[in-house]
């Protein structure tokens, strides 16, 4: 079963002890999100609060080790998106500009800019958390920024179930290939749809099973926590810096 | 790349960081999470202590299901959303939370789909096809008999609608949120052209999935709770191909009345896109196949029926969300004890 590689999250996590990973992980999401909104809201023409945006996180992604490789590969999943952008200056309204005997409209190439810089950075920036907090660690921050814990827990269960459901249809699928079925067009999708609708049923017994078995062992609804190595002042600061020296470089820009 | 899987891409799904202004982003982060605040309270009455294990399972199984690759035509191939088929199968709530949470971890754990972009993601991708969907599924239900083909049927037909509305909310979004200066009519025509295609392959699957639970465990499916053992077995079957057969003609037909509705005069359209070096350039864009050039109304020659569009559109969406959610919340009842 051909999956999209940026799905395969048996490898998102990248191994390391460089101080991104050291990060508690609650001060790395909080540290992410207020640098992905300074992002967000920066307006496109401030192209050099964009250059140091990128300079601050080139420096996280270096401190932290991550080959080119790893952050290019995962940025592939904002192609389309990018793609479409990219026809903004074709498409888009009002002045244009002619190019190579091309006219583009001139606000047209600012929005393709301004989604191209945004979707990069905040991309970037995401992986530069992901690859550095395993999973567990994930639910752990997102746990102690008061996300309900159910909403935690359910995560949670959807990471130690996902791959079992993955590998159990590609089974299927392989037992399907093996007899030959190479569907092609969409009526031919019965027996491939009727595998899902399994999954689904096998899906919910499994986790009607899981229940029992959690309410054997005393489960009544909310999951058990475990207090871990606390956070200090040094997580907050440190995982504040791109979030900081980006709103400074906006603050700059804006004022000049 | 398929052309769907880019297709299913631009309706704003997994949209990245600075695709919508963030006046928008943040209306529509408010809006998803006072609904995924309200699905996961409702989702407790409905499930109580099962709620975390079945939630988390099923969550697992729409992102699986989202990697599948489905056959479309001669070996392209594209994915399900999952939406109306999460609403089916476990009810508005449940539903609706399952696929936000696929959403949520896909932007948090896999840098697919911007942080920023959440909100409105969320809202294209789990409130509007698990609501609306929601709310077709009944009103078709009412339409078809009462037996498992009605069940399966009315599925089919809410999940490709669903995935229209879906690309709808996209395009108002757009109209409030644009970061490009691209016509709200254009992206509706072209939105709503790509997504009646997608939609025709949502139907399909989604009809065949719950048709496949249905034959195995028809309890499983929240949306048939009320049929009776008698009419539960009393099904009757549609071949494949005239249900797909069927699936396309009825795409074509709204397909035809909305473009009717959106696109104004094409004549005028194509030559304006001509005279402005467009069709060329859209014949070596590798999606939508030249859709925006026959869409492309450029600037707002038609104001007028631009707001018409974009209102009725506005009222449509709000009343079939909100319908849905109006039916949920009559659905909704303590959790029946577990079965023995």
């Amino acid at each position: 079963m051909s999956s999209p590689g940026v799905f395969d999250h048996r490898h998102l996590h990248v191994h390391g002890t460089s101080p991104i990973h050291r990060i508690a992980p609650e001060a790395k999401l909080l540290g992410l999100l207020g640098f992905v909104i300074t992002v967000a809201i920066t307006p496109r023409q401030w192209v050099l609060a964009f250059a140091v945006d990128a300079a601050v996180l080139l420096g996280v992604l270096v401190v932290a080790r991550l080959t080119p490789r790893v952050v290019l590969g995962r940025l592939a999943a904002i192609l389309p998106f990018v793609a479409f952008a990219f026809l903004f200056p074709f498409i888009g309204d009002g002045e244009t500009t002619s190019v190579l005997g091309i006219s583009l409209s001139i606000d047209g190439l600012w929005a393709s800019w301004n989604v191209l810089a945004k979707a990069t950075l905040g991309g970037a920036a995401s992986i530069a958390v992901t690859a550095t907090t395993p999973i567990p660690e994930l639910l752990t921050g997102l746990s102690r920024l008061r996300v309900p814990a159910a909403v935690v827990a359910i995560i949670g269960f959807m990471f130690r179930y996902l791959d079992l459901m993955v590998d159990e249809f590609g089974r299927m699928r392989r037992a399907m290939a093996a007899r030959a079925y190479n569907p092609r067009w969409l009526w031919q999708n019965r027996p491939l749809a009727s595998s899902a609708g399994a999954l689904f049923v096998r899906t919910y017994e499994r986790g009607e099973r899981v229940h029992d078995a959690m309410a054997a062992r005393g489960f009544t609804g909310t999951m058990p926590t475990f207090s871990e190595a606390s956070t200090t002042r040094n997580d907050w600061l440190l995982a504040a810096v791109p979030a900081v020296v980006s709103l400074v470089g906006f603050t700059i820009v804006g004022l000049t | 790349m398929c052309t769907q899987e880019v297709a299913s891409l631009i309706v704003g799904m997994h949209a990245p960081d600075g695709f919508l202004d963030p006046s928008v982003a943040a209306a529509m982060a408010i809006v998803a999470a006072i609904v995924l605040g309200k699905a996961l309270r409702a989702s407790e009455v409905e499930l109580g202590d099962r709620r975390v294990p079945l939630a988390g399972v099923c969550a697992a199984f729409i992102f699986a299901a989202q990697m599948v690759n489905f056959p479309v035509a001669s070996g392209t191939t594209g994915h399900l959303l999952g939406g109306a088929l999460a609403a089916i199968l476990l009810g508005p709530w449940v539903g609706s939370l399952v696929v936000a949470i696929v959403v949520v971890v896909q932007a948090l754990v896999f840098a697919d789909g911007g942080l920023t972009a959440l909100g409105y993601n969320t809202v294209n991708m789990a409130v509007v096809p698990a609501f609306a969907g929601w709310a077709l599924f009944r009103g078709f239900r009412r339409l078809l008999p009462r037996n498992v083909g009605g069940v399966v049927g009315a599925g089919a037909l809410a999940a490709g609608v669903s995935v229209v509305l879906s690309s709808m909310a996209f395009s108002l979004q757009w109209l409030f949120g644009a970061t490009a200066p691209v016509a709200f009519d254009t992206v509706f025509g072209a939105m709503v052209g790509v997504h009646v295609l997608i939609g025709v392959g949502e139907a399909v699957i989604t009809g065949l999935v719950v048709a496949a639970v249905m034959a195995s465990r028809p309890d499983l499916v929240v949306g048939a709770a009320d049929l009776s053992p008698t009419q539960l077995a009393g099904q009757r079957r549609v071949a494949n191909r005239t249900f797909a057969i069927g699936a396309v003609l009825v795409a074509l037909v709204l397909a035809t009345a909305i473009s009717q509705f959106a696109a104004g005069d094409p004549d005028g359209l194509e030559r304006v896109a001509e005279d402005t070096g467009f069709a060329d350039t859209a014949e070596a864009q590798p999606f939508a196949g030249g859709l925006f050039a026959d869409y492309a109304t450029r600037g707002l020659d038609n104001e007028g029926l631009s707001l018409a569009v974009a209102g009725s559109t506005g009222v449509l969406l709000t009343l079939t969300v909100g319908w849905g959610m109006a039916s949920a919340q009559r659905r909704l009842r303590p959790a029946p004890s577990p079965r023995p």
